[in-house]
This record gives structure tokens, sequence and C-alpha cells, in this order.
């Protein structure tokens, strides 16, 4: 079971969350000027690395509010929590 | 005999004895190769063995980073079954269905493929039915009362939380031995000429343009005509190598197995109402399953309370198991796409091929993956029956969306 760190709460258990996938996609900026190909891009394709990734997590069971992490997908070590909005940080977001 | 005893009677079986003492050659790879498959999995070893004895190409080679058969081909809880919702996948998975009632006496092992029926309560489970019945699969409708014939051991009382108001049976549903079922496919490709490579990792790809000439591997380079992936989660690591886009997400699937009971389970029972899965496996353990753990990862393990979960709803189906004990639990990596179906087809790159995002319900489809995805490699087309399920309906919209019918997972 992965110890979660909300950044309003402090760590908690991860049944208290749900998972929001891939962190840093924007909405496209142009929508209309996208085609099929790139509509599809946005919708259905998502990094899926072995290694450290920044993702969406919603503590569903405490505050309700959504933050983002970095973890290693192989070792599940997370090294950055920060809130949404917020850029991914250089120094939290490589290491594993 | 009757069904039964003859059940008794495979559990007692000596599973060893079953078995030919010489398996496959382990040859040192080769400089070029006509095709090779990237995956000794269930899906690569039936690739390669469809590839020679369907369309005569055995010139080739399956490539493992690890040992054969030990990623989700291993990690799996067997089950067999074709009634998916959606016309296209009843085709392919009947198809399959209709291979493994064959397989034995194609591939000379007996691989214990047992048709004991599979018993699923979900939701919409008559509309089901009879989607399952107009596509010409085995469906019934089972009352409690039937259910109850059917799998005696089953909770139907009205004081469960989730009573059981019915459920869709498919007789021709089962099981099989998973090992057995690799191993065969192994020995037959190897008989056929085809080269099995154990602790060979493809690291790249040779790139000649947008053509891939062969793959980069921990053994050094091979050049091939074709290159088949069948590689399941670890599909995106592989193709991220020649940057090609693939829109799986690689998540842990656990599962986990009992001590050794007396023949109590004779079916295979699915759940998404308390989302488990149980069957009883030849030698006597419970086998179990659940859903995906929810994050992404890669490191074969999941998250206690999701093994917790579905222990939870073991007991609320079989009261009975509350003196089971659980003897292992696992975890495999599953490769998930956006509509629970998977992507068999071309990829941008000329002589490049891809099978996966089978996700949680590769197992049952072995053999029809195998032999679409060898079509495909061979006539550089795709078959029929893998022409829905190509990359291209992620752009077209012609999505397959099996997540409601395929009950607790697949």
């Amino acid at each position: 079971m992965l110890l979660i760190t909300c950044p309003w709460c402090g760590d908690r258990d991860e049944p208290e969350f749900s998972y929001g996938g891939q962190a840093h996609v924007p909405y496209p900026a142009d929508p209309e000027a996208l085609d099929d190909e790139e509509w599809a891009r946005y919708l259905f394709f998502r990094d899926n690395p072995a290694g450290p990734y920044a993702e969406r997590w919603v503590h569903t069971a405490g505050c309700r509010r959504w933050f983002n992490a970095v973890r290693d997908t192989r070792t599940n070590r997370f090294t950055a929590f920060y809130p949404a909005g917020a850029p991914r940080p250089v120094d939290g977001g490589g290491a594993s | 005999m009757s069904a039964e005893a003859r059940r008794g009677a495979e559990r007692q079986a000596p599973a060893a004895a079953e078995l030919p003492d010489d398996l496959w050659r382990n040859p040192e790879p080769k400089g070029s190769y006509d095709a090779v498959v990237v995956g000794a999995g269930g899906h690569g070893l039936a690739t390669a063995y469809y590839l020679a004895k369907n369309h005569g190409i055995t010139n080739t080679a399956v490539l493992e980073r690890g040992w054969l058969a030990g990623g989700n081909m291993a990690r799996n809880t067997t089950i067999i079954r074709s009634n998916y919702l959606w016309d296209e996948s009843a085709a392919i998975y009947e198809h399959a269905l209709q291979l493994w009632e064959g397989l034995a006496d194609e591939l000379g092992v007996d691989v214990l493929f047992s048709q004991r029926g599979v018993l699923q309560r979900v939701r919409e489970s008559t509309r089901r039915v009879q989607a399952n019945r107009l596509n010409g699969i085995d469906a019934e409708w089972l009352t409690p009362e039937e259910v109850r014939e059917a799998c005696p051991i089953l909770d139907i009382s009205a004081s469960t939380r989730y009573p059981v108001l019915g459920a869709t049976f498919q007789p021709r549903a089962g099981i099989a031995k998973h090992d057995y079922v690799a191993w065969a496919y192994a020995r037959a490709a190897d008989r056929l000429g085809v080269d099995l490579v154990q602790n060979c990792e493809v690291t790249g790809f040779l790139r000649d343009g947008d053509r891939v000439a062969g793959v980069r591997t921990t053994r050094g380079d091979i050049r091939a005509g074709l290159v088949g992936m069948a590689a399941a989660g670890r599909s995106s690591v592989l193709a991220d190598t020649v940057g090609l886009r693939l829109p799986v997400q690689s998540h842990p699937l656990q599962a986990l197995v009992s001590e050794l009971l007396e023949p109590v389970h004779p079916t295979v029972v699915m759940s998404n109402a308390v989302h488990v899965y149980v069957s009883q496996a030849h030698k006597g353990e419970l086998v179990m399953g659940a859903g995906v753990d929810q994050y992404n990862g890669y490191g074969q393990r999941g998250s206690v309370h999701v093994i917790e979960h579905q222990l939870a709803a073991a007991l609320e189906l079989f009261p009975v198991f509350a003196r089971a004990r659980v003897l292992r639990t696992w975890g495999g990596v599953v490769d998930v796409t956006p509509d629970a179906s998977p992507v068999v087809g071309l990829t941008p790159f000329e002589n490049l091929y891809v099978n996966c995002g089978w996700g949680t319900g590769g197992f049952k489809a072995t053999p029809a993956a195998g032999w679409v995805f060898a079509h495909t490699m061979a006539t550089g087309a795709p078959h029929e029956l893998n022409l829905p399920f190509t990359l291209e309906r992620f752009t077209t919209g012609a999505l397959i969306d099996e997540h409601g019918a395929a009950a607790v997972a697949h």
C-alpha cells in the first residue's frame, strides 16, 4: 500500500486517494484547430514510463483536492508532492 | 465417468508425467532472421508457432528478456471464455475458444483445458446473453436456484449485501494449465525450426528510415525482415525506443491462491457486484483475482488493500472460504487501453507490428492472438478478426468499449 503525502492533509494511506493518471496534460489551446489524429493524441495517448512519472492524485476521502506527485513506477518511491497548477519540481522530479 | 469423477481424476493425475522430456533447444541467436517476435509469453510463442504452421515462416526467433513464459503467462488466473458483448470481441475470443478446444491435439501436449463453465454475475446480464446468442456463443441465463446447482457453495440467500439475482453461464468456458500451454506452443514452434532465445532483452530497433530492419538486444544486433512486438506490460517501454507511442497504461494486476483443498468448487465464478473471480485449480488451490491497482506500475506487485478487498468479496460469495488460508499472492504488469480492447495491427513503421493492450484478459485469447498476429505479420495486413482492433480506431473513434461487458475484468 502506498503512503501518500497530501499537500494539505499530510501522510495518509492510499485507499483515501484516487488516481488521475499523467499530470501536466493541458487542454488544447486551440481545440478547433486540431485534426482527428491530434484529438486522438490528446484523448487516448499518455506517457507510460518505467521510471519517474509526474501523476495526479485526488484526496477523495479527505480534503477532496487534486494535487500532483512524482513517483518512480518501478519502485513506487515518491520524490515530490506539489499542488495542482504548480510546475514539476526540478530537484524532485528525476531521482530514483 | 461422471463429470465430477473426471475432475477428480484430473486433479490426481501426476502433472509432470504428462509433459514430454524434450521441450526445446536453447540456441544462440543468429545475426539475422526472416521474423523476430519480441516476448516469449503465450502470445509471442503462439505467434511464432502460427507463423511457421500457417504461413511457412520458420526462420524465426522469439526473444525474451527473462525466462520463457515468466511474465503474465505465469501470473494470470487462466480463465477462458468468449462471452463478450460486442460483435468484434465475441468474434476474436470465440475464435480463440474454438482453437482451445482443439489445442491439445494440435500441439500434441495435454494443456489440461477443462470446460467447466464460467458463471458471471454482471450488470445487464440478460442483454449480454442475448447478444452472445446472436453471435452463436453458448450463453445461458441461470436463476438463483440454477446458480446453486451449478456451484453449490455459492451463497444465494437473500441476507447478503448483494443477493444473487441470477447469472450468465457459458458452459464451454473454463480454465487451462498456463505453463503447459506456453510449453506446448514453445515445443511445437521449436520443432518447426523457431529459435527460442531467453535472457535476450530487446533494447531498441535497427532503423532504415521509416522501415524497421531488426532489433538491438543485450546479446547483439539481430536483423529481421519482420518484427512483431508481443511484450504486454512492457510494450510502451519497448515502443518508446523507436518513438512509437501506444494508447496503453501499465498497471499492476494481482492474484492469489489458497492452500490446497479438496474439490469444492466445480466451475468458475466471476462477480463484478462484489469484485472477484474464483476457480479451483487442478491441484486443488483456489485461484482468485480482481481488478488492477489504480496507479501505473512496473514493479510486478501491488497494494495489499486490493487483496483484502477481493478476499472480502470472495467471502461474501463463498462463506465456506472463511476457513481457507492464503498461500501466496503475486502481481503482474498489464497494459490497459482506454476501451479495454486490445491493439493488434500495423504501426507507422514498415515491417514493425504490434500486439498489445490485452490488459487483464490476454491469456484466454492466446491462440487467437497468435493466429491473427501471425497473419498480420506474414501478409502485411490485418486478419478480418483483428481489423477492428488496429491502432487506427483511436483516430477514427470506432472504439470497442468492453469495460462494462467484461464483468470484473476479463
